[in-house]
């Protein structure tokens, strides 16, 4: 189960992960809907782009111009908080929405707790899978906590000053309130 | 001051509600310690010696007469009848219960005040100039953007869990009273030749274990362009600041790695996609933000009004209070009041939840209202007339707030050490206390004149010892050893420099003695109205070095056999120490 536009959804994809063994190269990439990490994708990508369906992830260390052309490819793009403290993962998605256009799912995977589902969800994530041991229902009303913002982001794209009128001092210049 | 309007206060309601369900969680055992941390941070929450710390954010260190009413309620309800102003112009208590603290900070969002943001891997509270609006070398007034900044830093979603904490400084005066050098951006907003208002911009000044001075990455940056300029910088920081050390994650050693013009490069690039865009900010914006802050309808006043002179020739005490802790003001026949909360034998910064209540009394008799807290630890009346300040300066006294020691020996800026701080190595509130005993004679701190003397607990540098003229600092040796560093040279302002080691280090007994060797030197090799600090400059250190360790410190020993005790001081709580 994942959330996904602020719904609890069933979830098909396969995350694939490395293991020790494995080099992004030789690993096989199982049939079905697959999400495999860029540097698989980089190694395989002639062999993966003639699916009809195929995610990537991208490690918080990775860049995501280096998925610049093939964006249109992805069902799904996900991104990995190896832990929750680690905000590079926000950067990185506001960098495929903002810059590199990218619309389609975009998935917060790893280490992804309630408290940070609002922030994510800001900087574009549509989707998120939420650490198993928790309830992911809990997890849910993450996304309402705050109900107006300050500061333009990905999905809001105006200021606050830009979008309320806001009212200044009535009473500038006299001496007590 | 700045008012919240229901977009403000809304905002601080939800993150009461969401950070009491994180403690209801957190009591319940539904999120771990390690869960709960980095959420009580970003709150202002650390668990210290004798339990939790709450840091109050007091923006720019502006604060209301309520707001202070408030500080005092908190002070007597949940804590021990006191609090503890911080070089970040903030508060902190030390004594409260997890449980109660969703009700300190509901009691808070009545008084338009949080904790949001006050700890940490964020942008933490902007500091300014205590002088803001008032300074006689005022070149822009730095409150309308230091506002603008909190609000767009408040809960921004991509600049949450940064590498390491984030702390900018904004000032707008001639002389920079904000140490903008010593912090990770630093602004200065001044007008060009052509009269246009813009931001000099400085990145990677810091303190702690790697005391470095900021870099300039702007020379003007016109004033449209802070929010998307500063939002460039924090991306690139974000995405390539350490994250394998936390000792090396600030974006100093980024700048320092990168370099300033390979950091610039990458911060334009990511800037020139930005510029112009919808975060650029308005005039509107500026101006709407600007009528909080503009001139209270100030009297016509004669300057120097007679019956001062007059007083000030009958009255020493008043006389020297006069000559430190009251500054020019822009407006004739207005003053700056500094409320010293210095006074030898009190630790820097404290205040009790009854001196918290006088001055917010005396915020409201005689300056509109509202006070200030400044990077040093003391308190400011900014709008004080000068035809008050004799009944002002007897009602302070009253209450032990009138120390005529602003920038003088006793003017010590320090941390809370480690009776209270869980990473301090040594006790820095009693060796404030030791020093100022040791040069509690006036005559001698004003023949000594302006010195700066910050004292650190440890390398972390909360006491900023790197800039004081004299820094003192807790350094741990084998055996947990309780020794101190001295360092001489450091400043701040707009001649600011890091201080440099002057050699081995010290016990806990010898450092007044250290510091009057030092003070000898001075005054030996001072030229005429020379200050502490151009002396060091012109004789370079040698000479105090030398005379530093040219001979022993005897008798001292003796008296330092608890050296290693850390002593709890007065309080009964059992000690246990988290580390956080």
């Amino acid at each position: 189960m994942i959330i996904k536009n602020k719904a609890i959804v069933e979830d098909d994809w396969t995350v694939l992960r490395l293991n020790e063994q494995e080099s992004a190269g030789n690993v096989v990439v199982a049939a079905g809907k697959m999400i495999v990490p860029l540097k698989v994708w980089l190694a395989q990508r002639d062999a993966l782009q003639q699916r009809t369906e195929i995610g990537v992830w991208l490690a918080s260390d990775e860049r995501p111009e280096d998925l610049q052309g093939d964006i249109h490819k992805f069902s799904v793009i996900a991104v990995d908080f190896p832990k929750f403290s680690d905000g590079r993962g926000y950067s990185i998605a506001y960098n495929l929405r903002a810059r590199l256009g990218y619309t389609g799912e975009l998935r917060a995977i790893g280490d992804v707790l309630r408290d940070q589902l609002f922030y994510m969800q800001r900087v574009g994530f549509d989707a998120f899978a939420p650490r198993p041991d928790r309830k992911i229902g809990d997890a849910l009303k993450a996304l309402t906590d705050f109900s107006e913002v300050y500061q333009a982001s990905f999905d809001q794209k105006l200021p606050l000053f830009r979008r309320a009128p806001r009212k200044g001092n009535s009473t500038a210049g006299r001496i007590n309130e | 001051m700045y008012r919240y309007d229901e977009y403000d206060q809304q905002i601080v309601d939800e993150r009461v509600k969401q950070y009491r369900d994180q403690v209801r969680r957190r009591l319940s055992g539904e999120l771990t310690e390690e869960e709960f941390l980095p959420l009580r941070l970003q709150n202002g929450l650390y668990m210290q010696i004798h339990g939790y710390m709450l840091r109050i954010a007091v923006p720019y260190g502006l604060i209301s007469s309520r707001q202070m009413r408030m500080f005092a309620h908190i002070a007597r309800k949940y804590d021990r009848g006191y609090g503890h102003f911080t070089t970040r112009q903030n508060i902190q208590f030390n004594w409260l219960k997890l449980e109660e603290t969703p009700d300190i900070l509901a009691d808070l969002a009545s008084v338009e005040m949080h904790a949001i943001q006050t700890s940490g891997n964020c942008v933490r509270n902007i500091t300014s100039d205590e002088f803001a609006g008032v300074a006689w070398d005022e070149v822009v007034d730095p409150r309308p953007y230091a506002e603008i900044l909190r609000q767009w830093s408040t809960f921004h979603p991509e600049f949450a869990y940064l590498p390491r904490k984030f702390k900018i400084a904004i000032s707008g005066g001639k002389e920079d009273r904000a140490a903008i050098s010593a912090h990770d951006i630093g602004l200065s907003v001044t007008k060009n030749a052509q009269g246009k208002t813009g931001f000099r911009v400085l990145v990677g000044g810091g303190l702690g274990r790697t005391p470095i001075i900021g870099s300039e990455i702007c020379e003007f940056l016109p004033w449209q362009h802070v929010l998307t300029y500063v939002e460039s910088i924090l991306r690139v920081y974000n995405q390539y600041g350490r994250r394998d050390n936390k000792y090396k994650a600030r974006i100093k050693i980024l700048v320092k790695a990168l370099g300033i013009d390979e950091f610039r490069r990458q911060v334009e690039a990511d800037w020139a996609d930005l510029k112009d865009g919808p975060g650029t900010l308005t005039v509107e914006e500026v101006n709407r933000v600007a009528s909080f802050f503009t001139d209270p309808a100030y009297e016509i006043l004669a300057d120097h009004d007679s019956q001062l002179n007059a007083f000030q020739a009958d009255s020493r005490s008043f006389s020297n209070w006069m000559s430190r802790n009251v500054k020019p003001h822009r407006v004739p026949g207005y003053a700056i009041v500094v409320l010293s909360l210095k006074k030898p034998g009190n630790a820097p910064g404290d205040a009790t939840a009854e001196q918290m209540e006088v001055v917010a009394d005396l915020a409201d008799r005689y300056s509109l209202g509202e006070l200030r807290v400044t990077h040093k630890q003391n308190l400011v009346l900014a709008d004080v007339r000068q035809k008050d300040l004799i009944r002002l300066w007897q009602e302070a006294t009253a209450h032990e707030l009138t120390a005529p020691n602003i920038g003088l020996l006793t003017d010590m800026i320090s941390c809370p050490g480690a009776e209270f701080c869980t990473l301090a190595n040594a006790r820095s509130i009693p060796l404030a206390i030791s020093i100022a005993k040791r040069f509690e004679d006036l005559d001698f701190q004003h023949d000594i004149g302006e010195i700066d003397i910050n004292i650190s607990g440890c390398v972390n540098a909360c006491g900023q010892h790197h800039i004081g003229n004299i820094g003192i600092t807790g350094v741990e040796k084998k055996d947990h050893d309780e020794w101190y560093q001295v360092s001489l040279g450091g400043a701040e302002g707009n001649h600011s420099a890091i201080g440099k080691i002057i050699g081995p280090s010290f016990t806990f007994n010898q450092v007044p003695e250290v510091i009057n060797r030092l003070l000898q030197v001075y005054l030996r090799e001072r030229i005429e109205a020379e200050s502490f600090i151009d002396t060091v400059r012109r004789m370079g250190h040698t000479p105090f070095k030398e005379h530093v360790y040219a001979t022993d410190f005897d008798g001292e020993e003796e008296e330092s056999v608890d050296k290693h005790a850390v002593i709890p001081a007065q309080y009964s709580v059992p000690y246990y120490s988290p580390r956080f």
